[in-house]
């Protein structure tokens, strides 16, 4: 019986058509890289030839080997270093924070399900839709009277503006969890914290990868939110790094701003390759929200 | 015999863990309504209030009524500015999902290197707008005989390019789950009675993929009428004619009216009008796809 399914299955990725198909999604797929591509063989080149003549390979003449990268790290008035070691900072410590804030809150929510957790979940459900825009003059205001200005602080700005798709996610999964198990740990002696650190939170480990994903995501690639909070002459993040390379007049090394994004995206890149099947899955289940 | 009868009713809590929850409080919940507070709640109510103010810090105001709202109105950079993200918004989703839907309705006919072409289309979502806009703002105006902040109309595509390079992978990935999960023996039948591949799509995919269509349609609505971080990169706004920025969306708009100072009340007015708008979007959107899914 094994055989000819197997048979029949080959036989169907063979016809002409599936092939044909194929050979237009390579090419496809090659043009949908370009973008990238062209930046990573520009970032090789010297910075005239970059202005001049965008899509031409680097030739002897104009390559310039690492050049670029070793320039941009510490090109403009900022190093790049720096800006890179805060958004490694701020991302990981905001998605940490999250993650474990969060998941506290819906167990919390879901198992009390007093009012007062109704209506906190409601508002976090509620503040998933409100753009950023409203919110984004006054909640700069409070976090530098509050004194969250800093890339230490700032992942407390990050739980409280993103915490609503993380709750939300959070008590959906919850709720499908037998409460059994929770019971027996319970009975059994445990405390909340220990039935909670021990028994729930490793039961929602995909949920936590989903929520994490989605995370990392969102403050790395953030711009308006740190830099309506941070200090911008202080504490830069990759992104405000690469709005400021545009905006700075006056010289601007192109081959080490090509460079740079290419920096920038190494890390996506390198996350991406390493956890393709989690993010594309975190990236669904969040498509959820609303 | 009454702990089971409640079991099957899905019970989500037990007095025999609510309480000593309950009692730990300020450990669960307490951190994360403070900085929801802090990072959301307080901020809201304030930019309600504001918006009803001229101000130009937040220990400076003074009550206007709707005179702020009425500025709004008034303000052809603002009403420019809501024309040209609707024309955005529109075009983009439906070119999004036009060409995620047919990516993944090929993607899923189990041909060669589906997976890997999958993950290809699926990258550019994982780099910011910020990024994204710059790699994409070289590119075009390297290939143009003009700039994008000069010519509006090649702002307009610029915009509607960089949107969909993002965006396709990712409603390709919500499509895909939604066509793998159309009921094989559906197709089958309608195999046997012999329906065309038009019809079959027509009748037995399209209605079964509902689902999918309502949540991708929703995202990719919202994501025009939000998007900031690609505009302020591509155009920021220009050309610029009589005081409009002509590529100028409403988020930019906004964030750019909340720099000058005696202009605050009519931003954050603006906000609140922005937020109103987005979330009648998305509730309309909701309910006018969802009467068309197939019951379950």
């Amino acid at each position: 019986m094994e055989i000819p399914m197997k048979k029949r299955i080959t036989d169907e990725r063979n016809t002409p058509g599936k092939k044909a198909l194929t050979v237009f999604f390579a090419v496809i797929s090659v043009l949908w890289m370009m973008p990238i591509v062209i930046v990573l063989y520009n970032s090789l080149k010297t910075n005239g030839a970059v202005n001049t003549q965008l899509f031409v390979l680097p030739n002897a003449e104009t390559f310039v080997g690492f050049d670029n990268y070793i320039n941009g790290m510490t090109f403009g008035n900022y190093p790049f270093y720096l800006s890179a070691a805060y958004s490694v900072f701020i991302t990981l410590a905001s998605t940490f924070l999250i993650l474990l804030c969060t998941s506290m809150a819906a167990w919390y929510i879901s198992r009390v399900s007093d009012t007062f957790s109704k209506v906190v979940y409601y508002l976090c459900v509620f503040s998933m839709v409100v753009p950023f825009q409203m919110v984004m003059f006054t909640l700069a205001n409070t976090a530098r009277d509050l004194h969250l200005d800093t890339p230490w602080t700032i992942p407390v700005v990050y739980l409280g503006f993103g915490a609503g798709l993380a709750v939300f996610m959070f008590v959906g999964f919850v709720k499908s969890i037998p409460i059994d198990i929770e019971e027996a740990a319970a009975i059994d002696g445990c405390g909340p914290l220990r039935t909670f650190f021990s028994v729930v939170l490793p039961m929602m480990k995909p949920t936590l990868i989903s929520v994490g994903v989605l995370e990392i995501m969102w403050v790395w690639n953030d711009y308006l939110l740190p830099y309506l909070v941070l200090d911008v002459t202080k504490y830069k993040t990759i992104p405000i790094h690469i709005q400021y390379l545009q905006g700075s007049y006056g010289k601007v090394d192109l081959g080490a701003t090509m460079a740079l994004i290419i920096l920038s995206l190494l890390p996506i890149v390198i996350f991406y390759l390493t956890c393709q099947k989690h993010i594309i899955k975190g990236v669904a289940a969040g498509a959820v929200k609303g | 015999m009454k702990k089971k009868g409640r079991k099957a009713a899905g019970a989500v809590t037990s007095p025999l863990i609510r309480r000593p929850i309950q009692r730990q409080f300020a450990i669960f919940l307490l951190p994360t309504f403070l900085c929801f507070c802090i990072g959301f709640l307080w901020p809201f109510i304030q930019g309600i209030y504001l918006s009803f103010n001229k101000f130009s810090t937040i220990s400076n105001t003074s009550w206007v009524g709707f005179g702020n709202y009425v500025k709004a109105f008034q303000d052809d950079g603002f009403r420019h500015a809501f024309g040209f993200t609707a024309m955005v918004a529109v075009t983009s989703l439906v070119l999004i999902n036009v060409l995620a839907f047919a990516v993944a309705f090929a993607l899923t006919k189990s041909i060669r290197g589906s997976n890997l072409f999958r993950g290809v289309f699926f990258v550019p979502n994982l780099i910011g707008g910020i990024v994204l806009g710059y790699i994409w703002k070289t590119l075009i105006n390297s290939v143009l005989p003009v700039s994008m902040s000069i010519q509006v109309n090649y702002g307009f595509w610029g915009l509607i390019v960089v949107m969909c390079w993002q965006q396709i992978g990712y409603m390709m990935i919500i499509y895909i789950a939604g066509l793998q999960a159309v009921p094989e023996d559906m197709l089958e039948a309608a195999k046997i009675d012999g329906a065309s591949g038009w019809k079959t799509l027509w009748h037995i995919i399209l209605p079964n993929v509902m689902p999918s269509i309502t949540i991708c349609t929703f995202l990719s609505l919202t994501n025009g009428f939000k998007l900031y971080d690609q505009n302020l990169v591509l155009t920021n706004g220009a050309p610029v004619r009589r005081g409009v920025g002509m590529t100028e969306m409403l988020a930019l708009n906004i964030a750019n009216n909340f720099t000058t100072a005696n202009q605050r009340g009519v931003a954050q007015a603006k906000a609140v009008l922005f937020f109103i708008l987005v979330t009648t979007i998305a509730l309309v959107q909701l309910r006018l796809t969802r009467s068309k899914e197939v019951q379950q």
